[in-house]
């Protein structure tokens, strides 16, 4: 599974990073930085809880 | 077993409903939305759909393949008007009736209106598209109310070229919700970008040129938008033996009759966190909620009480603010980081003895994740501020 992260949609509320520390990091704008596209798979339910209250919907798992 | 049935397909409502297929849940479930579109994003409505930026294309919340992944009963464009709780239905418009095991109520809130005809609210996709087309230059847009909503659509307003008027009943917008100090930095900024902000002025009625204020005086307008807070969509609760208060009531856990939760802007739920009952309307909060109530209906035994820090943030012109935490009913704010008069700034909230809220404008999201953590442990406000070192701000 891959992360992809739309940058042009993230409203830098920071709460993928809350969600998910060693996946997500913001800039100094607040808009989110993935740190890992491929998570260990012991961080997925943690990047679906990032993907789940993300406000912008701007993070998406895609099969790979 | 007739499965789960949500109520309200939007942000809260959708993410109860994914949390319920990513905890497992197999059965028969339902999502019911009034509104004909699939569940779209409302923040970007009074800031990229508003100014033009983005097209209506980019506000879906999930695409069709994700829906349809969901396996969903969806049931878009009638409202749900009753509800049997003795029964466990759900009566919609149509006349079909739902049974339910489980049901989650995500109805949201309505926009309040003043008396009179023609003006603009801003709830809905159709709403911000209206809108939209009637600003520019030459035009001239009276805002009722310098709330957020208001701010961000007077702010979008004058970038476009709108002549704007903003008219706010008290003395300085937002003081209730975070300071004076804080409230009249935010005007400042308006006023700054040319919009003619109007405080202690008290809007009766719309009339068919304008508005008219409380002393009597009408205020000219080409276009009306009022922005004065909602309301919860609670009517169609009416008689079913819900308590409602400004909201669905439910307890920590999100649950406001057995295996009937609430959860985003009509759920009224007490927060043990802040010992507090609350009920908020931020975009983040709408999802966590929505999340944390599938889980607890999912798993009675398991269940968990709701105590989250809420958090929200506004863009108005190039400026973003972000909070953390409950201001509301604060006794006081201390500028922790930056100036005011800089627009980059910390400012913390204290209610009682504890940090009950950040809020931060123009700052780094680090800068502010900090105080997060203090709003979150509910850290002791002398422990966190030392009076003499910093600027201390009385509301
Ligand atoms: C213009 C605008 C800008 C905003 N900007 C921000 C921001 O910058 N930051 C932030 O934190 N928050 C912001 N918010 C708030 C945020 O959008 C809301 O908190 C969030 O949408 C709440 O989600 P919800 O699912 O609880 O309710 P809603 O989004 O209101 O969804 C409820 C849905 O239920 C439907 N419904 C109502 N009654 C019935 C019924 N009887 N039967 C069936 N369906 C029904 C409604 O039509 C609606 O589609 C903004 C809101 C608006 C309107
Ligand atoms: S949660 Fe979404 S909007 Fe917020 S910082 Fe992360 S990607 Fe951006």
């Amino acid at each position: 599974m891959k992360v992809e992260l739309e940058a042009d949609k993230c409203v830098a509320s920071g709460q993928c990073v809350l969600a998910a520390m060693d996946v997500f990091d913001q800039d100094d704008d607040g808009i989110a930085i993935l740190l890992e596209d491929r998570p260990a798979p012991e961080l997925l339910d943690d990047v679906k809880e990032a993907i789940a209250v993300c406000p912008a919907a701007a993070i998406r798992l895609v099969e790979q | 077993m007739h499965g789960i049935v949500v109520v309200g397909a939007s942000a809260a409502g959708l993410a109860a409903a994914e949390t319920l297929r990513r905890e497992g849940y197999a059965g028969p479930l339902t999502l019911v939305g009034d509104e004909p579109h699939a569940p779209y994003d409302r923040p970007p409505l009074s800031k990229q759909i508003l100014s033009g930026e983005w097209r209506p294309d980019r506000l879906p919340l999930r695409t069709p393949a994700d829906l349809a992944a969901l396996d969903l009963d969806l049931r878009l464009g009638g409202a749900a008007t009753g509800l049997q709780l003795g029964e466990r239905t759900v009566r919609l418009a149509d006349g079909t009736t739902l049974s339910y095991d489980g049901l989650i109520l995500a109805t949201g809130v309505r926009p309040r209106r003043l008396p009179g005809e023609g003006a603009h609210v801003l709830r809905t996709l159709d709403d911000a598209l209206t809108l939209r087309d009637r600003l520019g230059p030459g035009r001239r847009l009276v805002v009722v109310g310098a709330g957020f909503l208001g701010a961000e659509a007077a702010a979008v307003a004058r970038r476009l070229g709108t002549e704007v008027i903003l008219l706010e009943p008290a003395p300085v917008p937002l003081a209730h919700a975070v300071g004076a100090e804080v409230g009249r930095m935010l005007a400042r900024v308006h006023l700054d970008e040319g919009v003619d902000l109007r405080c202690g002025t008290g809007v009766t009625e719309v009339t068919e040129d304008g508005v008219l204020l409380a002393s009597g005086e009408v205020v000219e307008a080409d276009e009306v938008l009022v922005a004065i807070g909602s309301v919860p969509n609670t009517a169609w609760l009416d008689g079913s033996g819900l308590a409602v208060a400004d909201g669905v009531v439910c307890d920590v856990y999100g649950e406001a009759a057995r295996n009937v939760y609430a959860a985003g802007d009509v759920a009224r739920w007490h927060n043990p966190l802040f010992g507090t009952s609350m009920r908020i309307e931020h975009r983040t909060h709408a999802a966590e909620m929505g999340m944390a109530v599938a889980r607890n209906l999912l798993a009675p035994e398991a269940r968990k009480p709701f105590a989250p820090v809420p958090y929200f943030w506004s863009d108005q012109y190039g400026m973003k603010v972000q909070a953390y935490g409950f201001l509301r009913g604060h006794d006081e704010v201390a500028v922790v980081e930056g100036d005011l008069a800089e627009r980059r700034f910390v400012a913390l909230y204290r209610a009682g003895e504890r940090v009950s809220g950040v809020l931060a404008v123009g700052m780094p999201p680090k800068a502010i994740r900090g105080w997060r953590q203090a709003v979150a442990t509910g850290a002791g406000w002398h422990e966190t501020v030392s009076p003499g070192a910093l600027p201390v701000v009385r509301p």
